[in-house]
């Protein structure tokens, strides 16, 4: 589904990626650990294509799956939502080619750490708009007001969101596990087929930590989708088991691993693991 | 202003930021439209200004609001090589304006907003809430006077402007201006300029809005209520269709 291969890029003029490769298969859930600085967030920004984040070498493959899910099978999807995106087969995509909203349409989701406020659009307005650019953008028709709601609400509910909150403007006045929680009901109602998650459990409680687990597996764990994880601790992974762990240090992946590899560096640390 | 009135020039303090060869092409301009609001009435009152491309657009307002009486004014200014509003607003005891401006320009336009309200007398309010949208090489001016008189005791007045620059080459002018005389009164005035915040409009994009409708929900959201006062609803209408068509013009260039 995704292929990066010996990705470099600077910061502000400042060299962050020094050579990056990963590849990460449909159905996988990987996740990347790794020191403050290693490189993370800007491996995040890099593949949304942030302004700023330029990329210096290197490519990045995107493959949206064409695994078709059976009608009924997804219970909480309505079937309005049948998906173009299966019927155009799985030529890989040049990722770094298109520009950032190319790249949502395309089938990737980009899980903020830090979620943007927007004073005056309301959460309905801007995730309708969203959806429906996306929608356009694959040649399907807009939902509708009713159908939209419809989604929005089942969405809201997976992740034990008001709808009062979705009507208030986009993350304004949100704590910060609400605007985490706001991340993942987006990412319920915009379907992506990877989503990149940028240390969503930063600034939950324990309660949150398990409705956001719980969300991004009912959303994410799927045959067509893959999830990367980009986070510090290993207490997310309680909830979302990944099949890989990769460790990011110096703008590389310096070691890879299964699931036991994050218990390892929660135990014994990153200085000592990376060192070993 | 009248029509033996010399041509004005840019070191009249009202007419400092404002494009004198436009100006000098309809000089001298019609006397000032006058508006009286009896005592105790209530008035509203609105103006669309959307002069075609390269004409020059100058409306002047003398408001008298008698004692208790109330005025409203609803302005959207978008037309003309220059687009110049004035106001000059003498509130009565306990007296009431209140003004709500649009500004939304392109191109090499220049659109202005100058308002004096003079408190007379004691007990009145004012407020004055203008949002300016600039593009291209636009001129955008708010300059707000409010003159309180020494009578004029537990006057309540506010200014209100905010300018969005969506390129450098924009300029926004604020001049909210106070002449205070009397000593029991409440004024405050505040003036921001600013850009669009790019984090919000990286954010939209990674949900697959693509950058000009980025753009105009901000924009939309920026002057989002300077017309939710207007009563009728068809003439609401009206003038958020018309400030959304220039914002979308805007977008487009």
């Amino acid at each position: 589904m995704l292929q990066i291969n010996n990705l470099t890029n600077t910061v502000g003029g400042k060299p962050i990626l020094k050579g990056l490769s990963l590849a990460i298969n449909a159905g996988e859930i990987h996740a990347i650990m790794g020191p403050n600085g290693a490189g993370k967030s800007t491996l995040a920004y890099a593949l949304g294509g942030r302004p700023g984040y330029e990329v210096t070498g290197g490519s990045v493959l995107f493959t949206p799956t064409s695994v078709r899910v059976e009608p009924g099978r997804d219970m909480d999807t309505p079937t309005v939502l049948d998906d173009a995106r299966t019927e155009r087969g799985a030529e890989p995509i040049d990722l770094l080619a298109l520009d950032p909203h190319e790249r949502a349409a395309a089938g990737l989701f980009l899980g903020f750490q830090y979620p943007v406020e927007i004073p005056g659009v309301s959460n309905l307005q801007f995730l309708r708009e969203a959806l429906n650019s996306q929608r356009k953008a694959r040649g399907q028709e807009p939902l509708s007001g009713g159908e939209f709601i419809k989604l929005a609400k089942a969405k809201a509910a997976l992740l034990n969101m008001d709808m009062d909150m979705l009507k208030r403007p986009v993350n304004v006045g949100f704590s910060g596990g609400e605007k985490k929680r706001n991340e993942m009901v987006q990412m319920g109602i915009l379907d992506p087929k990877l989503a990149i998650l940028d240390e969503t459990d930063s600034g939950l409680d324990i309660d949150a930590l398990r409705i956001v687990g719980a969300g991004i597996n009912t959303i994410m764990r799927k045959p067509d989708k893959a999830v990367l994880l980009i986070t510090h601790y290993q207490r997310l992974l309680d909830y979302v088991k990944p099949d890989f762990v990769h460790v990011l240090a110096d703008g590389r992946i310096v070691k890879s691993g299964g699931p036991e590899l994050a218990l390892e560096l929660e135990r014994e640390g990153y200085a000592e693991v990376l060192a070993a | 202003m009248n029509a033996l009135a010399p041509l004005p020039t840019r070191k009249a303090e009202a007419w400092r930021y404002s494009d004198m060869d436009a100006v000098a092409r309809v000089w001298p301009v019609a006397a000032p439209q006058r508006i009286v609001v009896a005592a105790g009435e209530s008035q509203t009152h609105t103006l669309l200004q959307d002069a075609p491309d390269g004409a020059s657009a100058i409306h002047d307002y003398v408001i008298d609001v008698a004692d208790g009486a109330s005025c409203g004014f609803h302005v959207l200014n978008i037309g003309g090589k220059l687009g110049r509003v004035t106001f000059d607003v003498r509130l009565g005891a306990a007296a009431h304006f209140a003004l709500h401006g649009a500004i939304i320009g392109g191109g090499e336009q220049t659109l202005e907003i100058v308002t004096t309200v003079s408190h007379a007398q004691p007990d009145a309010t004012s407020e004055q809430t203008v949002r300016a949208i600039l593009g291209g090489h636009a001129t955008g001016s708010y300059l707000g006077k409010v003159a309180v008189a020494r009578d004029a005791q537990k006057t309540d007045s506010s200014q209100s402007f905010k300018a969005m620059l969506l390129e450098r080459t924009a300029t926004a002018n604020a001049k909210p201006e106070l002449e205070i005389y009397a000593d029991d009164v409440k004024c405050a005035h505040g003036a921001t300029v600013g850009e669009l915040d790019k984090s919000a409009l990286f954010y939209m994009a990674s949900r697959g809005i693509d950058p000009a409708l980025a753009q105009t929900l901000l924009l939309r959201s920026f002057v989002a209520g300077v017309f939710d006062g207007i009563a009728d609803e068809q003439t609401r209408a009206q003038f958020e269709a018309a400030a959304l068509a220039k914002l979308e013009a805007l977008n487009a260039r």
